[in-house]
């Protein structure tokens, strides 16, 4: 694991004056709306202003319906992947887990399986697909970016041998609405949202409020220094991975029964959305840095923006443009907000180790 | 052609005692000469199952069909060995691609090495833009690359609004580049591997090639010792990318329609091909060969499949395999070396 994560970013070291204290809990607080993830926060309303006054459809109940359900599966993996790169790892897996979800559902279905039954099987095939990316990366001790890169195409590559370049579409219209339908009646506000919604609440709970959350953090900031105070750091990364399978199996069985089909080409590059979402979300691709919150800001504002634009009548080109610049954006901004910080700070004599400068930085917390 | 690897190492940094050098440098062989095998044997099996496969027109296709990857997987080596990861190759190969295509439309007086070089020049501007946020605002390559994964396919998808270049657009002399044989290979596939023993000697032999691989191993040690980090990795993102334009100029020039959609998803399969060659994503190990030879070996395995009637849809599954047996096999050839490096080291105390 390179060491000497967030130096730059969070951690103005010697300028302790704005900076978020770490001790105490005030931490708690303070890592609940960083630096990092107020400009997304800030960004997505704005978003949310200018869209609801400058477009004329978007703040009508169906529209809002539609936007949420456009984002609900990227939304549920993007939970667990906040922790899996709140601890330095990365799990790219996750749309051929989806994908193959929905092709194991199409063919268990196609053979007769009643529904239930085969929703259950869906959820335990997409456990074991990310306890396998959990084994290879813990047991193994095998990065997970190259791991994850491996299980992607042969994950994928299993829901083409499962269903080939057929589609399975014949779902119950019961089972196919299900997730669609409103919430207690609340136009605007389908199912799943809530259930998005719902566990989101868990996760934050689980990273922000429980010791669990504490030990990640503590991986992603050093992971021998937590082995060495005890964190079991393996068993650890490797129920993220199995519950990083498990979720993206969730949202496999949502998204086929949205669209009530499967094909093996669902999702296809998804992943990447997933990643960029976490990113903007203020998550730090080194590890030890992040919060819910701000990862389901970044959902949302890509989701708001897609949704505005495509509304205004601008092109899907367009969008891919922007959502890029964003994200490039939200990685820019705070370290240039630091740097402008450290630059004001009168700078103590006894700084031990200056700021680099003008070099490189590895790109991610993997580990040899 | 696997065979200097990392070998004649001017030593910038500490050299350990000789005979731990010698068994940490024998690993890459190993890895190229192991890909290498697994290719040779590929095309024999598949050859002697179906002579048909190794044909004229079968070795011409394989090699075009190599090509593209290998140019790509090239430059991708280069940025990995420094610790870094360029997602937005297939991106910047696509614009290449179309532009090379548009600039044969908008003038069409224009001669053919010209047009190259403005499809090669673009990818270079693409690639230094990448390696310039990643250095100077130090961000991360992945989430860079990430961003610059969709800006540019955005730019391109704007430029081209949807329509394409078609192969009665571009004058006979561009197509017929993937034709004309040197040497008995197709041109592309001959400048493919002009690359590789360019780069390959680059990095073997000169103090700069050798300093990408101090930055991949230990960034700040390496700055330490007065390598211009920032620089080189400005370097390395610039020539990948530059690359990644000459790959889109000679996907135009073999298939001669050319949309936006050029190079879509193509990012990992670019990375895929560098780890299966041995190219560690964890930064400091790893040759061009290896690089070139991982993506052959895709390419054939592809290309193999409808030969032993195994249904194309295993194509991305045998991938994914070949992947997670490579970098486990790296693994436990790092363990060997490692275990190698403490049992020498007892020895010579």
């Amino acid at each position: 694991m390179p060491v000497a994560p967030e130096r730059v970013i969070t951690s103005p070291a010697p300028a302790p004056a704005a900076g978020p204290d770490r001790p105490g809990g005030a931490r708690r607080m303070a890592s609940l709306l960083s630096l990092r993830e107020s400009p997304v926060v800030a960004a997505l309303v704005v978003a949310l202003l200018g869209a609801s006054l400058f477009v004329d459809m978007f703040a009508s109940g169906r529209n809002i319906s539609f936007l949420l359900l456009s984002i609900a599966a990227i939304a549920l993996m993007a939970l667990p992947m906040t922790l899996i790169v709140v601890t330095g790892e990365i799990d790219l897996s996750v749309a051929s887990t989806l994908a193959l979800t929905s092709a194991t559902l199409g063919v268990l279905w196609e053979s007769g399986v009643p529904i239930e039954t085969a929703l259950w099987i869906c959820l335990a095939v997409g456990a074991g697909l990310g306890a396998l990316n959990g084994v290879l990366v813990t047991v193994m001790g095998l990065p997970s970016l190259a791991v994850t890169i491996g299980t992607m195409a042969l994950y994928r590559g299993l829901a083409y041998v499962l269903l080939g370049d057929r589609a399975v579409a014949s779902y119950p219209q019961s089972w196919v609405s299900g997730s669609r339908d409103p919430f207690l009646g609340i136009e605007g506000l389908p199912w799943i949202a809530v259930a998005v919604l719902v566990l989101a609440v868990l996760f934050a709970v689980l990273l922000h409020a429980t010791p669990i959350g504490r030990s990640l953090f503590d991986i992603g900031n050093n992971d021998e220094a937590a082995h060495f105070t005890g964190t079991p750091v393996r068993w650890t990364k490797f129920w993220l991975f199995t519950l990083s399978g498990t979720v993206a199996a969730g949202a496999g069985v949502f998204w086929t029964l949205q669209y009530g089909t499967s094909r093996a080409d669902t999702a296809f590059g998804l992943e990447l959305q997933v990643v960029a979402a976490v990113l903007l979300g203020g998550v730090s691709i080194f590890g030890g840095v992040g919060s819910v919150l701000g990862v389901m800001c970044g959902v949302l504002l890509l989701g708001v923006i897609r949704n505005a634009l495509q509304l205004f009548g601008l092109s899907s080109e367009v969008l891919q443009i922007v959502t890029g610049l964003i994200l490039i954006a939200s990685v820019v901004t705070p370290n240039l907000v630091a740097r402008v910080r450290a630059a004001r700070a009168p700078a103590p004599a006894s700084v031990s180790a200056p700021v680099p400068d003008s070099t490189d930085r590895p790109h991610n917390g993997e580990q040899s | 052609m696997s065979t200097p690897t990392t070998a004649p190492s001017p030593s910038a940094t500490g050299a350990p005692p000789a005979p731990a050098r010698r068994a940490a440098r024998r690993r890459p062989q190993i890895r190229e000469l192991g890909v290498l095998l697994a290719v040779v044997v590929l095309i024999a099996a598949t050859w002697l199952h179906n002579p048909g496969f190794l044909s004229h027109q079968g070795v011409r296709d394989l090699f075009l069909g190599a090509t593209v990857l290998a140019v790509l997987a090239i430059g991708q080596a280069l940025v990995l060995i420094t610790k870094n990861v360029d997602l937005s190759v297939g991106s910047v190969m696509g614009l290449s691609a179309f532009g090379t295509g548009i600039l044969f439309v908008t003038f069409p007086g224009l001669p053919v090495p010209v047009v190259m070089f403005a499809g090669v020049l673009i990818g270079l501007l693409c690639g230094l833009a990448n390696g310039l946020l990643v250095t100077t605002v130090q961000v991360p390559a992945l989430v860079v690359t990430l961003g610059t994964l969709y800006a540019y396919r955005g730019l391109n998808h704007w430029w081209a609004g949807g329509g394409q270049v078609n192969a009665h657009d571009m004058p006979e002399s561009f197509l017929a580049l993937g034709r004309i044989p040197v040497l008995g290979v197709p041109l592309p596939a001959a400048i493919a591997v002009l690359v590789v023993v360019v780069v390959g000697l680059y990095l073997a032999h000169f103090r700069s090639g050798r300093e990408l691989y101090a930055i991949g191993s230990n960034a700040d040690a390496a700055r330490l010792s007065g390598i211009p980090a920032g620089r080189r990795v400005i370097t390395a993102f610039a020539v990948n990318g530059a690359l990644a334009g000459l790959a889109g100029v000679l996907f135009a020039a073999r298939y001669g329609t050319v949309d936006s959609t050029v190079g879509t998803g193509m990012e990992l399969q670019v990375v895929a091909a560098a780890v299966v060659g041995g190219v560690a994503i964890a930064g400091g190990v790893g040759t061009v060969y290896g690089a070139a030879l991982g993506a052959v070996l895709l390419t054939t395995i592809t290309a193999a499949l409808p030969i032993w009637q195994i249904d194309q849809f295993w194509q991305q599954a045998v991938v994914g395999a070949l992947i997670l047996a490579a970098i486990g096999l790296d693994r436990l050839l790092a363990l060997r070396t490692a275990r190698k490096l403490r049992g020498g080291g007892a020895r010579g105390a």
